[in-house]
This record gives C-alpha cells, structure tokens and sequence, in this order.
C-alpha cells in the first residue's frame, strides 16, 4: 500500500495532515470527502465529473500537476471564487508525486 | 388540491420508479420536483453521460434511463407537479400530510416520499454587490417567460448551454441581446455553439468575451451593468440594459426539507434501514440520495431498492388490515391505471401426437 501525505486546509481555515492512498485510483475530492474535511452534500455534489465545482480547492504548494482538461477549465471559468491557483479536486489524481502537496479548499458557493 | 396515495417529492430515478413498485400495489403517485422536467441530476447535470452501474444495463446514458423509466411508469399515471419547490409539510388530524409547493399547489397524501437527491436545484448566483436588490427588478436566474423580454435590452452572462440557448432564444425577442462569458471558449452542445456565432457574425448578438461584470445600477430596477475586459488596462465600461439574466448553472441546497422537523445528519435525512427506510416522521419516507444510515451508498441502484420496501410499508400504512403478499411482475403481470395490460404469454399445453 502506498501513500503520501498531503495537508489540507478546510473551509473554516484549519490545516489537516492525512495520508493519501496512491494506489486506490482516488482523486483529491475523493480524499477529502474519505476524511471527512468538509460536509457530505457541500463537495463532489457531481461525482466528480467536472461539473459543479463544489470541489475547487487553492494548490498552495509548487507541485507539478497535470494540465487542466477542457472540462475543468471551462468549470472554472464559470465558478466563483476562481483564482490562479484554482483547480478542481475531482481532476487531481492521487499519485506518488504528489507528496507534501497543500491545498485549500474554496468556499461553499 | 391535488390528492395520492403516496406523494414522491423528488422526480429523479428513485422517486420515478417508486412510482412503479407502488403501481404493483395499487397505490397511485404524485411526484413534485424543483426542476421543470424529470429526471432530477441524471437529466439536468449530466443526460449524455453513461452509467454503468444499473442492473442489467452494461452501459446506459443518464437521459436513456429517465425516458426508459419515464416509458416502465406510464401505465401507473403518475401525476405531475413541476417546477416548484415543496416548501411546506403539515400533519392533518386525520394523520395525511398536506404538501405545499411555492407556487401554492396543495397536495395530500396519507404518505409523504422525500425522494429529493441532493435538494432541490437553486440558481448559482454571481458575487455582485448590490445584486440582490434588483432581483426581480431586471435580473432573474432563470428566463420563465421569454415574453417580458420583448423589445428590451437584455444582457445575458455565463458560458454553458443555457446562456446559449438563451441567448439563441432571445436574440429575436430583445431589442438588444449581449451575451458576457469570462472566456472565449463556451461549455455547451457544438449546434449551439455555431447558432451564437453566426448570430453574432449577424449582429443579432453582441459578443463580449474574456469579460466580467464587476457592476451593476440603476434607479429601483437595473438600468446599466459595467463590464470589465479581463486583462484590459481599461476601466469597465458601462452598458445600458433593462434586465440581466445571469446563468452560471444550479447548485442543490437541502432547502425548507431541512425545516420539517426531521432528523438531519450530513445534509441528508436519516431513516431506518433496517425496515422501510421512514423517517423520525411516522408516515415520512426518505429514499434514495436524500437519506442516510450507516452504510449508506448514494447509488440509483440502491434508491431502487430503497424505493421497493419504502412501497411495501407504504401499503400496510395505508391498509393495516389487508393482507398481502409480494407478487412477481413474471406471474402477475402489470395491470396500469390506464387499462393496459401486461403478462407474460401462456404456455402452450398440446399433446403431441
């Protein structure tokens, strides 16, 4: 079993430590809803399809990620409280190189 | 007043096939639901989207299914009531329910189905200051009737298939129609996409893209939005409108089911699994995604079960001194409401000679 640990820093400003499992094909969204950072019905209301951006999260770190898909983008453009380091939490894929990685997620919209 | 045996709020797939396993009993159906068709997410967010989890359907599209079980239910005649909220429940001294919906249709049920999935679905509204004092004085979330646009100067903002097909829609009804989208790129159906350009190319639609509305004004109803050009040095401008339809989608909110007096817990209602999923409300169930209770799993498959036994429970509700017992679609057909008639063909007993 493989992890790496990634903090994330939820809606009402506390930093969170937890290990991410790399080898379950989870995505960020996925582990922040495993640990319970933020209320069920508050993110991934889609699944996890690009949809909704009830997921959007502020990457805090330098990590290398993957480009945004078309989708994502176009999400983004159309949420709210979009910044420069914002990304979907459901398009980030719980991989190795991802250890250390911060995130913040967004307020509820 | 509209009266059922069992009264669905929530048209999604789980509340549509509760209408069929409640049909089985006899029991008649009426659905509310927020949006303005059925097929709660699986047609609003995603309707081209396969699933590949139903039993039976190695692979169907969201949209398939809501026509598929829109096609299983007809013969049980589910009534309808669509785009509006269920606002309020009250317990009658007779023990039914009486359900209101905001636009203020009563309906009575001795037996309430909060099928509601994530809550109802509620317009995303764009941070604006000042915006909430022009609602219904020039902005509106949603276009109900195209009509009051009729010569007007409409700006339309957002970049998915609604604020195209709106804008498509309205470019013949508006004096004006400009149509505001944070990028150059639309998220929306290509047939769309082409139909705005060539209005645009037309001048039918006045295009305003990267660009933001930072602002907006007017004298008891919005007269002037200031737009700024995302990345230009220069100040917004302004620009004279006499409504604003701002479209950035639906998000779901629990809404008024939070005030019922029912158990929450994580924004969903919790029930009793280890019976018929009711809710602390005796004669208040809460099937599919709305519900909770250890193990949950928000999947169709299992708002289909839930919706079954809800059904079972239902009936010894309503008739306490019946006695039933469960019966195979496959031996005892489907009778619907309507008359029709389905049933597997006899066997054919012949000797052979």
């Amino acid at each position: 079993m493989s992890e790496v640990k990634i903090t994330i820093t939820d809606r009402e400003g506390t930093a969170h430590q937890v290990d991410a499992p790399t080898d379950m094909n989870m995505n960020l969204m996925e582990l922040i809803r495993a640990y319970e950072l933020a209320p069920e019905g508050t993110i991934g209301i889609c699944g996890g399809m690009a949809m909704c951006a009830s997921c959007q999260c502020y990457v805090k770190s330098e990590h290398p990620l993957p480009e945004k898909s078309d989708e994502e983008e176009a999400m983004l453009s159309e949420a709210f409280h979009v910044r420069d380091n914002s990304r979907l939490g459901c398009q980030i894929h719980l991989t190795d190189s991802l250890e250390g990685l911060e995130v913040e997620i967004a307020p509820e919209s | 007043m509209i009266t059922s045996d069992i009264l669905i709020i929530g048209a999604g797939p789980t509340g549509l096939f509760a209408v069929f396993e409640a049909g089985l009993l006899q029991l008649k159906c009426h659905l509310i639901d927020a949006l303005p068709q059925p097929g709660g997410q699986l047609a609003e967010l995603y309707p081209k989207k396969p699933i590949y989890d139903i039993p039976g359907y190695p692979e169907v599209l969201a949209g398939e299914l809501v026509e598929n079980l829109m096609e299983q239910i007809r013969p049980f005649q589910p009534g309808f009531t669509l785009g509006t909220r269920a606002e309020t429940l009250e317990k009658q001294d007779d023990g039914t329910f009486i359900v209101t919906t905001a636009d203020g249709t009563k309906h009575k049920a001795p037996v309430v189905a909060i099928a509601g999935g994530l809550g109802s679905f509620e317009p995303r509204k764009p941070q604006l200051p000042g915006l909430e004092a022009y609602e219904d004085k020039g902005v509106a979330y949603m276009v109900k009737d195209p009509e009051i646009y009729r010569g007007k100067r409409v700006l339309i903002a957002g970049g998915g298939d609604s604020a195209l097909d709106w804008s498509i829609f309205l470019a013949d009804i508006a004096s004006e129609l400009t149509l505001i989208h944070r990028r150059t790129e639309f998220r929306g159906a290509l047939d769309s996409v082409e139909k705005v350009q060539e209005l645009k190319d037309s001048g039918k639609i006045r295009l305003i893209t990267p660009a933001e509305i930072v602002g907006l004004g007017g004298d008891g109803k919005v007269e002037f939005a200031e737009v700024q050009i995302t990345g230009s040095e220069e100040a917004a401008e302004r620009l004279e409108i006499d409504a604003f339809i701002p479209l950035f989608g639906l998000s779901p909110k629990l809404g008024p089911i939070g005030n019922w007096g029912l158990e929450i817990e994580k924004n969903a209602i919790r029930v009793d699994n280890t019976l018929d999923y009711q809710t602390n409300i005796p004669g208040v169930y809460a099937i599919g995604d709305v519900n909770t209770y250890p193990g949950k799993l928000k999947l169709i498959l299992c708002g289909f079960h839930e919706a079954t036994l809800m059904c079972q429970s239902a009936y010894q509700r309503i008739y306490p001194d019946k006695r039933y017992v469960m019966k195979y679609t496959t031996v005892g057909g489907i009778t619907g409401f309507d008359g029709s008639r389905k049933e597997a063909p006899k066997a054919v007993v012949r000797s052979i000679d």
